[in-house]
């Protein structure tokens, strides 16, 4: 089971519904942290990191004596990271995504392959759970190279949760590649709606199966409600807006933990999903 | 004094001389180039650079390279930007002026003096 937890809207409560779901799932799980330009879920597990890796990509650098100022590189990049006008290229490591396409055109092969660090993984080991998190460097812009990185790190049979970063840009599209199931989570207010239609518009362009979580309701309105039942989006699970839960997760506390009567709640999540996963896969 | 080069680009978001000058070089929404031995002008449209979330500075410095200009007048040049240009040979003014025909006569006057190095960072506007 690959299930990522997404939404359009930042703060509806990704990561509260990924790592209290690992948590009742009890078997061993991996939680992948694809937010990477702000991983949190590591402030709700206890534990520090006892593995770091440093993730990089290959940019590439121009071998002078071999370069004759052809510009083939120039114009077969997409990104404007290497530039040439007849002389020398230009070469902009930051803009430069790491797809190794420059390199091949070079008809004189003057160009070869650099390594620059663009973040690092981290592994955290929390009972059940095994975080894997993801943190780009301070000013590196280059956040689906290494999403994709933490999700090579996941493993054949062990099922895993992917925590996304919020949006509908590439960096929610390199994390939702490829999973297994997609739960949006969204709060039933009109930025929250605004949202979740963005979202259920790039889940359904990727053709991934998606459910969502409704979280904080009896705040807004009931627009979220009425647009799930209208387009038949199955609501897996509503949590209330209960200040307690604020409450536990401002103290870093699992909500399952501190308040145990959710933990049925999220366990139906859980099982809700696997059967959703399980029945597509006949 | 013989010219070291014929046209000038100038950041704008008009289509004539009387338009305001841009601040902007990488997010200009147009480039004016002006010929400075037929006094004639075209003008270039930036929107799609304009609008892209990275690299617009070294997309509009491609721009004004593949234009022919050997001189950009803006208001602000950013680092990526200020590299293409440099490596291409063209000189980089930058300018206070309102409109493109103020900037025109300030340079005709020599009243604009060549950047050595970027003015401002990226994602500066």
């Amino acid at each position: 089971m690959i299930l990522a937890i997404a939404s359009g809207k930042g703060g509806t409560g990704k990561t509260t519904v990924a790592v209290n779901a690992a948590r009742v799932l009890g078997s061993e799980v991996l939680l992948l942290d694809c937010d990477v330009e702000e991983p949190n879920a590591h402030l709700f597990l206890p534990g520090s990191v006892s593995e770091a890796e440093p993730v990089s990509i290959p940019v590439p650098e121009v071998d002078e004596s071999l370069c004759d100022g052809c510009g083939e590189c120039g114009s077969f990049c997409e990104y404007h990271a290497i530039v040439s006008f007849g002389t020398l290229p230009l070469v902009f490591p930051e803009m430069c995504h790491g797809c190794g396409g420059c390199m091949m055109v070079c008809p004189p092969r003057a160009l070869r392959e650099v390594d620059r660090r663009i973040g690092v993984i981290e592994t955290i080991r929390a009972g059940n759970i095994t975080l894997i998190q993801g943190r780009l460097d301070i000013g590196v812009a280059m956040a689906p190279p290494l999403i994709r990185a933490v999700k090579a790190r996941m493993k054949d049979g062990l099922p895993a949760i992917l925590d996304a970063p919020p949006g509908t840009s590439c960096p929610v599209i390199a994390t939702l590649r490829d999973v297994d199931f997609v739960v949006l989570v969204t709060e039933p207010t009109p930025f929250g709606l605004h949202d979740l239609k963005l979202a259920v518009e790039t889940v359904r362009e990727l053709g991934i199966p998606f459910g969502v979580v409704i979280n904080r309701v009896g705040v807004g309105d009931g627009r979220v409600h009425a647009y799930c039942a209208e387009e038949n989006i199955p609501v897996l699970l509503e949590i209330p807006d209960d200040r307690r839960i604020a409450e536990a997760y401002s103290r870093g506390e699992l909500v399952v933990e501190a308040l145990p009567e959710y933990r049925e709640r999220f366990l139906g999540l859980v099982g809700n999903v696997m059967r959703r996963i399980a029945d597509r896969r006949g | 004094m013989e010219e070291p080069f014929v046209k000038i680009a100038f950041s704008t978001s008009g289509d004539d001389l009387g338009a305001p000058l841009d601040a902007r070089f990488g997010r200009t929404p147009k480039f004016l180039i002006y010929d400075l031995d037929t006094n004639t002008f075209t003008v270039i449209d930036n929107r799609k650079t304009m609008d892209s979330a990275q690299g617009a500075g070294i997309q509009s410095a491609q721009a004004v390279a593949r234009s022919g200009a050997g001189a950009v007048v803006t208001g602000n040049c950013g680092p990526k930007a200020f590299r293409v240009l440099s490596a291409a040979g063209i000189r980089i003014y930058t300018a206070g002026a309102s409109t493109v025909r103020e900037a025109l006569d300030l340079y005709r006057a020599g009243g604009l003096t060549e950047a050595d190095a970027a003015n401002v960072e990226g994602h500066w506007s």
